[in-house]
């Protein structure tokens, strides 16, 4: 007789900026369904937000919305609020903003390749991957001061200038990846380990990512070339010359499984190396904000009414925030959307027909906040037993053991 | 499509349940290349008209999100729409609003012409107190269970979180 356990892998911890609990129903070793609960850990940030004194003090609660794309809710809520307010941003904030994106999205990527990693219980590729990364966070530290939460953004341009004698320490952290990324690859894409555990797991088909409405990398991993830098381009990206990237970079063609997943955002590394080499050639002259006086600002907000949308193409995907100004202090509305709030509906399909080791690598492979794999608990005929994110970490381990030796 | 044919495509589609349209028009980098929004007000029984106008554009239109706000007399629901993606920088994003009156507060689902716009109309239903027509699942996503049933966070009415501010504790029938 066949029994169905249900597993919730979740549910919340209090670290997450997206809490997320995903409860699956397991028959032997396979998933059968899948329900993901959402948090219970809402924050309403953006009523937070909304009741401060003025946009600027908005603009400080969007950096905190999230610790690792820390640059992108700022980006796309002074884009909405240029829109809304009509303030044209002068061209060279428009590069700076595009090279701390790019450098946001380096250190994110290697992060989470480091993260993959760890789940398929590979974890001196982990601490490998994590020093390699260490350039990319002292270099946003060189240009903005902090490691996280850059605190770059302002309404109508950028806070600090890049300037010239700053771009060969750039220029320099860029060799150090590119020297580094074939190395990388390689121990990436040409481990047999990695490629045992990841080739065929959690396929997803192109028609379903596009039904799902899947953005980021999540997405073009599947063959779809959403890219909110290609396509609908704002910053410097209007100008630059850039091509989404999807799996076929490396492989013969779109397998749409967790490998995928990995070579997208590996080859994304290089391209951000590219787009930052790009921008300090092209990078133009002239001021960095559009108005400076801040009384003056803030009270050209204070009289603008309209409504205004942001995009940004955040390290995980798309990033979407909605503001509407009606001719008072501070917002009226602020609608924000993160990445990973579009590409959970993904889990549904990846994960069903999985078995139990491989959820760790599936969920990571869209790249959530990992702590919400803390706890899982089985029940079983009403008794309950707690797997700890340590025993599906080692279920993981083990499964990765067995591959290597005996191959199935 | 061009902006303004995708704009006078939506005119022609959706006739007089188009209630007011504008185009944005943001010129971003050195090159100054535009970058259109495209804004529209429509009646909300012609929402499915509308995503069904999009697809003939494109299959499957890219739905951001659904903003909402409380503005007095009305619910606003906000469609986000992005369209003519994989493309070189010829994506456009259409912005559909409809006005719901709070004594009628419902609209249709879109799920089933987008399925990935399921998670985006149950967070309306619990922030907004919005009913979805058709809408199978209708569970809450954010808010805890134990929150009190017929507040909406995102109202500023008698509806709203203010009785509920500052004392979190007092809320819920926790022990």
């Amino acid at each position: 007789m066949s029994v169905v356990y249900e597993v919730p892998v979740g549910p919340v911890h209090p670290a997450l900026k997206e809490p997320v609990a995903v409860k699956c129903y397991i028959e032997g070793e396979e998933v059968v369904d899948v329900d993901v609960i959402l948090g219970q850990n809402h924050r309403g940030i953006e009523w937070i937000g909304m009741n401060r004194d003025n946009p600027v003090q908005s603009l400080r609660m969007a950096s905190r919305v999230c610790g690792i794309c820390t640059n992108v809710h700022p980006l796309s809520l002074v884009q909405a609020v240029e829109a809304a307010a009509d303030i044209e941003v002068p061209e060279r904030a428009d590069y700076i903003r595009a090279i701390m994106l790019e450098v946001d999205r380096i250190h994110s990527h290697l992060l989470w390749a480091g993260v993959a990693a760890h789940e398929l219980g590979f974890d001196t590729l982990l601490h490998y991957t994590w020093k390699f990364r260490e350039e990319v966070m002292d270099l946003a530290e060189y240009i903005s001061g902090n490691r996280v939460t850059f605190e770059m953004e302002m309404y109508g341009g950028v806070r600090r200038d890049i300037p010239p004698e700053k771009y060969p320490k750039i220029i320099k952290a860029m060799n150090y990846y590119e020297a580094k990324f074939e190395k990388l690859v390689e121990m990436f894409l040409n481990d047999k380990t990695i490629a045992l555990r990841t080739v065929g797991v959690g396929v997803l088909s192109r028609e379903e990512a596009l039904k799902l409405c899947l953005v980021g990398p999540t997405t073009r991993a599947r063959g779809v070339k959403k890219d909110v830098r290609v396509d609908l381009p704002t910053m410097a990206y209007a100008d630059l010359d850039i091509e989404p990237v999807t799996p076929d970079i490396y492989r013969d063609e779109v397998v749409g499984d967790v490998y995928d997943n990995i070579v997208v955002r590996l080859f994304e590394v290089k391209q951000s190396i590219d787009i930052i080499r790009q921008c300090l050639d092209q990078m133009p002259n002239g001021p960095i904000l559009a108005e400076e006086k801040l009384p003056k600002l803030l009270n050209m907000l204070k009289k603008a009414s309209g409504e205004g949308f942001g995009l940004t193409e955040a390290p995980r995907g798309e990033v979407v925030h909605y503001v509407k100004l009606k001719e008072m202090e501070t917002f009226y509305a602020w609608k924000i959307r993160a990445s990973t709030y579009n590409n959970i509906p993904a889990w549904e399909p990846m994960l069903i027909g999985a078995q139990i080791a491989d959820i760790p690598i599936i969920v990571a492979s869209i790249d959530p906040c990992l702590s919400c794999t803390n706890r899982a608990v089985v029940l079983d005929g009403g008794k309950e037993k707690v797997l700890s994110h340590e025993d599906l970490h080692r279920l993981s381990v083990q499964k990765t053991r067995r591959l290597i030796r005996y191959g199935k | 499509m061009k902006a303004t044919d995708v704009l006078e495509h939506i005119k022609d589609r959706l006739g007089d349940a188009v209630h007011e349209a504008y185009m944005q028009v943001r010129k971003v980098g050195v090159s100054k290349r535009e970058r259109y929004h495209i804004w529209v007000k429509i009646d909300r029984k012609k929402i499915r008209d509308a995503v069904n106008c999009l697809a003939e554009i494109q299959p499957y239109p890219h739905l951001c999100v659904i903003s909402g706000y409380d503005d007095g007399d009305n619910v606003v629901l906000v469609y986000h729409f992005v369209i003519n993606y994989e493309t070189k920088k010829e994506a456009i994003s259409v912005n559909f609003s409809v006005h719901l009156p709070k004594n009628d507060l419902c609209i249709d689902t879109i799920t089933d012409l987008i399925p990935g716009a399921l998670i985006t109309e149950r967070e309306k239903i619990e922030m907004l107190g919005v009913d979805f027509i058709g809408l199978e699942d209708k569970r809450r996503v954010f808010l805890p269970d134990d929150f009190p049933e017929g507040v909406y966070p995102w109202r500023r009415d008698e509806k709203g979180p203010e009785k509920m501010l500052h004392k979190l504790y007092e809320v819920g029938d926790r022990e």
